[in-house]
């Protein structure tokens, strides 16, 4: 796994790609902290964070694009398959060179609140923890961009599949106002889902019965539900809409409130496209 | 195979491979000794690239195992791994690193560390005669030297056997000829089996024969 890592972070030093992620979350933040900070002398970094956090939806997939994806282009993957590592420590040690590259630009943003409590007041203990929890969002956002770039061997399609998934991560809660409330209509949204799961299974597993059972059962179950109890729907798929946002979660943060459940849920995001990538480039032994 | 008898190097038995419904290897069963240069031969498609990504880890198999020096590919990866350089048809190299660069990041995924990774990283170059152009970006190579560079990732770790896939594809005539050569004196320290679909090519650098 360190073998891994120290690569990836000499491809990243090699490229620009680091460099341009790091100038352009920090021109962000810089800009952010320019106009709350010290134009309208707010002393909250905080907001600057929840205003920095927008950029994500674009350099997030910049970084994560050719992760994976180039591998396959340059058919370097059978080099990583045939070494004596597990799939897992390439994935584990691809991850944690992104974190370090997304760390090197946030540990000059963490200094801006000292910085700033040199000349007013500003309340240290939220504006560390929003950083706290924008390393652990951006860390969620990194490790959904590694697996999207597991899906493809080309890093534009990468990269517009990410941008979109963040997009529209970004939006949910404002979308989730727009979709219907009622138990019908969140029941058959969750249909469409179960069989665009189904479909994401036969891809990473290429067996379809489990796709397809799973998702038959997942169907069948749900529909019971609904003919038990209806009521149980209303208004089901906005609030699964809201409660999915990562953003969402960050503001509780910006608020003045440590959440540890959206730590927890942070987490699990992580966990779970981590293992999704392992999946997807197992995947390819079986093809 | 009892403790006592002699095991072989490499050994494939009933080995299938479907691609979908596309059968790309059929029961094939062979074992490979230690020492010597092995020959891969079968025409185009017979299958000789996907039973070596079998042997190599690098794809499952359908049906059938392989051992590699007593180790189940499937069940004792890492062992396995660790006794086989391999070099598929496409050199797997990452342009915008140098060659010493690149085989330090092998050398590193391979175990090996300090001192003993540089002089395993500088015995490989020497070996493959790669010295003039270990600082250059492997962007800015000819085919031979990207072909020794692969051959070079292969060998580091000095594993027992060594498996190439079409190496001389795509070469110049004195490209070719340095390669076999290369092979030739790779095959008295190394098991090497090398795939092609020329006869005249496997006859001239092979002591002996697989026909798949």
């Amino acid at each position: 796994m360190i073998a891994v890592l120290k690569h990836e972070l000499r491809l990243y030093f090699h490229s620009l790609t680091a460099y341009v992620f790091g100038a352009f979350l920090l021109a962000f933040v810089g800009l952010g902290a320019m106009l709350y900070n010290i134009q309208a002398a707010v002393s909250n970094f905080e907001f600057v964070l929840s205003f920095g956090c927008l950029i994500f939806v674009v350099i997030v997939p910049i970084l994560t694009m050719r992760v994976i994806a180039e591998e396959r282009r340059q058919k370097t993957d059978q080099l990583l398959c045939a070494l004596p590592i597990t799939t897992t420590e390439v994935i584990l040690g691809k991850y944690l060179a992104l974190l370090l590259v997304y760390l090197i630009p946030l540990a000059l943003i963490s200094l801006y609140p000292l910085i700033f409590s040199q000349y007013g007041e500003v309340y240290l203990p939220t504006a560390y923890g929003s950083i706290l929890a924008f390393f652990i969002m951006g860390a969620a956002l990194i490790a959904l961009g590694v697996f999207i770039s597991s899906l493809t061997e080309n890093q534009g399609l990468a990269a517009g599949i990410g941008i979109a998934a963040i997009l529209l991560n970004y939006y949910s809660v404002s979308l989730s106002e727009y979709v219907s409330t009622t138990a019908f209509g969140s029941l058959a949204a969750l249909c469409v889902l179960a069989v665009l799961l189904a479909v994401l299974v036969k891809y990473l597993t290429k067996n379809e019965n489990l796709a397809y059972i799973g998702s038959g059962v997942l169907i069948v179950a749900m529909t019971g539900v609904y003919m038990y109890d209806s009521t149980l729907f209303e208004g089901l798929l906005p609030d699964i809409m809201a409660k999915l946002s990562l953003f969402e979660r960050f503001y509780v943060f910006v608020n003045g409130v440590f959440d540890m459940t959206a730590v927890v849920y942070y987490l699990t995001v992580i966990a779970f496209f981590l293992f999704l990538s392992v999946q997807s480039l197992e995947k390819r032994r079986y093809n | 195979m009892g403790s006592g008898e002699r095991q072989s190097m490499i050994s494939v038995e009933h080995l299938t491979k479907y691609y979908g419904e596309y059968l790309a290897v059929e029961d094939l069963t062979f074992e490979i000794g230690e020492g010597h240069v092995y020959g891969f031969l079968g025409p185009n498609g017979a299958g000789k690239t996907t039973t070596m990504n079998i042997m190599t880890g690098c794809l499952s198999a359908s049906a059938g195992s392989v051992h590699i020096d007593g180790h189940d590919i499937f069940e004792e990866a890492e062992a396995a791994k660790k006794c086989i350089g391999y070099l598929p048809e496409q050199p797997p190299l990452y342009m915008s690193e140098t060659p010493l660069e690149y085989l330090r990041f092998v050398g590193e995924a391979k175990g090996l560390r300090g001192q003993a990774l540089t002089e395993q990283i500088q015995a490989v170059i020497r070996q493959t005669g790669i010295e003039a152009v270990q600082g250059r970006r492997i962007s800015a190579l000819s085919k031979g030297y990207r072909q020794r560079v692969g051959i070079a990732q292969a060998l580091l770790g000095n594993p027992k056997t060594i498996i190439l896939d079409e190496p001389t594809v795509g070469l110049d005539p004195i490209q070719i000829i340095e390669i076999r050569s290369l092979i030739k004196e790779l095959g008295r320290s190394h098991t090497v089996v090398f795939s092609s679909h020329i006869l005249s090519e496997v006859h001239a650098i092979c002591d002996r024969i697989l026909i798949i």
